[in-house]
């Protein structure tokens, strides 16, 4: 037992030749965020808080697809999308296509807290925000010239893209594949157990790159891309659609409880046996403290740590 | 070549107090979409045709809470959403936010097998239907004057009671037409008055498919998504089976009560009926809901934890039911 804790940035194709400059603040953006996260579960923090806190952190940091850094509709803006989940209480909060919130992660606990809904959307999500008092910018806040530069590409490819950390070279139409068989990345999320032993997960995206303005994801939908319950909690990421029909989140979770499986286990086979290949990541933590990292794509950008002193800050296979 | 089996349901949560004129209307629609989903079945249609037309049927029939007839947001609007799966790959669709779509059920559809997505919602949703060409019509075309009322009396309601969340039984009366205690998601029944529709089949190739549709929860804030929509809550098909939820849109999210049943038949391979009532009885804790459900292998099954739920079954073998009580 004792807390753990693990956190992603996405998983997708992500290149082993990954020049320095792409890799290095995306590293050190990750160790910053599990700091952050391993501080206040040191503080006694519940876990609601501390997955809170880091996907916040998350959100704020541009190399990532969340919140600042949220890659771009077809129609060039963005639409932002998270959930939050209490795996004591099964309380739950989500929110889809916003524009102005800072931060979506916070404006769906807000949801879970101080409404008698689970999942607010679009206008009458921002109307919420607008009430609430929380914390707006315009869209000039969360669009970055990298992910302008990602949407043109895929325009001129004529595709829907899926998030990737290195442009598209030119005339390489032929070697990305169409929207289903797709390279992808994007998504933050987290995942903890404090010390008494509450587990709670959180997931923000800015989704796909040239996605259908009104496309929503997994990331907000509790049992896709993001469950918590009192054996375990998980944070998914990859190709959102396929990961909505296969329920991963609460897929593993179920196993858990069903089977009798352990965590790793669990996940593992989610993951490898139930997702097609290069589809899915997910970043998971059970009740016992341990924790689970598995992907079935080139890399996963994640970081994770426990009470007993390990850590890990990674982006491919060790091996 | 197996047997066919087929569920539809108009929603979980009733009015005991419901008159009977209303009932018989209520079977008499039942009765009527099982009629249409047996007829499809018996010339060999695909499970998901099946449970596509029926969820048409009952959206366009005033009577229930989806397409018209839907109950209405705060605002005195209709926000409407579905969604449709597709056992055998587990495709899925959905839509949310529809304000024109005449049958949501046919967009979520859409939006499985025309777009590179699952998802669509509000004013994204609404652009692919006038790109898929369905048919639209004003949002006035969905209010009927019986939800109008409806919605005055569960603003009533709401400026009285602090908290949505009150228990079941308390004797608090909120306002006028109050008969009966019984409360759902804090609206005295004769007012929250649930009624999403889904029908769940297993064609004669044994394969499950499900679909849910509902204009959601009545005074609900603008943008407010239930259950129904939602992959895993409201809806779920997979090679096992096919399932509709209905009831309380927050606790089936929670208990990802669709997925739920699946689940607890492929982990712990309990039988239809077994993981039905396993999931009713354990998984809601206190929150209420209903749910239909068929087997690959031609079994149908239905429960509920609250005191009421429409629904309507029928297998090949011939047998058929409309109920709404225990």
């Amino acid at each position: 037992m004792g807390w753990a804790i693990a956190l992603h940035g996405g998983a997708g194709d992500i290149p082993l030749s990954l020049p320095l400059e792409s890799r290095q603040p995306r590293e050190e953006a990750l160790r910053r965020c599990l700091q952050i996260g391993v501080e206040a579960l040191k503080a006694k923090k519940p876990s609601l808080d501390v997955v809170e806190l880091v996907v916040r952190e998350l959100e704020n940091i541009p190399q990532f697809n969340a919140g600042k850094g949220s890659v771009l509709t077809n129609k060039g803006t963005v639409e932002m999308e998270a959930s939050i989940m209490d795996g004591s209480t099964k309380n739950c909060g989500a929110v889809s296509g916003l524009k102005t919130v800072v931060n979506a992660v916070s404006l769906a606990r807000l949801v879970m807290e101080k409404t008698p809904h689970v999942y607010l959307a679009f206008d009458g999500a921002e109307e919420f925000a607008k009430e609430q008092g929380i914390e707006t910018a315009d869209s000039s806040h969360f669009i970055t010239a990298e992910n302008v530069e990602r949407l043109k590409q895929a325009n001129e490819a004529h595709r829907v893209q899926l998030d990737y950390t290195q442009p598209l070279q030119n005339g390489s139409k032929e070697e990305r594949p169409n929207a289903n068989g797709d390279v992808q990345l994007g998504t933050v999320g987290c995942v903890s157990v404090d010390s008494y032993g509450n587990l709670a997960a959180a997931t923000s995206t800015g989704g796909l790159v040239n996605k259908r303005v009104g496309r929503i994801g997994d990331s907000p939908i509790i049992g896709a891309g993001t469950y918590a319950s009192e054996l375990c909690a998980v944070s998914c990421t990859g190709k959102g659609e396929a990961i909505l029909c296969a329920t991963v989140a609460r897929d593993v979770a179920a196993m858990m409880e069903f089977k009798g499986v352990p965590l790793e286990e669990a996940a593992s086979y989610v993951i490898h046996e139930c997702m097609p290949k290069g589809t899915a990541g997910l970043v998971a933590v059970s009740a016992a403290g341990e924790v689970a990292m598995p992907y079935n794509t080139t890399g996963m950008f994640r970081a994770c740590a426990t009470e007993d002193g390990y850590s890990e800050v990674a982006i491919w296979s060790a091996s | 070549m197996g047997a066919w089996a087929i569920a539809v349901h108009g929603g979980a949560g009733v009015d005991p107090n419901l008159p009977l004129q209303r009932q018989e209307e209520a079977k008499q629609l039942l009765t009527r979409c099982l009629n249409l989903g047996i007829s499809a079945l018996n010339s060999n249609l695909s499970a998901i045709d099946v449970v596509e037309l029926v969820v048409r049927e009952l959206e366009t029939d005033p009577l229930f809470n989806s397409g018209r007839g839907s109950a209405l947001t705060e605002k005195g609007t209709v926000e409407m959403e579905a969604s449709i799966m597709d056992g055998p790959k587990r495709r899925c669709g959905a839509v949310s936010g529809l304000t024109t779509v005449k049958n949501p059920i046919s967009l979520a559809r859409l939006v499985m097998e025309k777009s590179p997505h699952s998802y669509l919602a509000f004013s994204g949703a609404e652009d692919f239907a006038r790109q898929q060409g369905v048919e639209v019509v004003d949002n006035e075309y969905f209010i009927t004057p019986e939800n109008v009322g409806m919605l005055k009396l569960a603003k009533e309601a709401n400026a009285i009671l602090f908290d949505y969340r009150i228990p079941n039984g308390c004797e608090t009366t909120c306002g006028a037409n109050v008969e009966s205690p019984l409360h759902m998601n804090g609206l005295p029944i004769s007012v929250y008055a649930p009624e999403t529709v889904g029908c769940v089949v297993v064609d004669r190739e044994g394969r499950c498919a499900a679909a849910t549709s509902t204009g959601g929860l009545m005074n609900k804030m603008t943008g407010r998504i239930g259950d129904s929509p939602l992959i895993g809550s409201g809806t779920y098909a997979c090679d096992l089976c096919g399932v509709s939820c209905t009831g309380e849109g927050e606790a089936i999210i929670r208990a990802t009560l669709a997925r739920e049943v699946a689940a607890v038949m492929e982990y712990k391979g309990l039988g239809l009926q077994e993981a039905v009532d396993f999931c009713i009885k354990t998984r809601l804790d206190d929150g209420k809901a209903g749910l239909i459900a068929v087997s690959k292998n031609g079994e149908v099954a239905y429960g509920f934890n609250c005191n009421g739920m429409f629904r309507g079954c029928a297998t090949e073998n011939g047998f058929m039911e409309v109920g709404i009580w225990e």
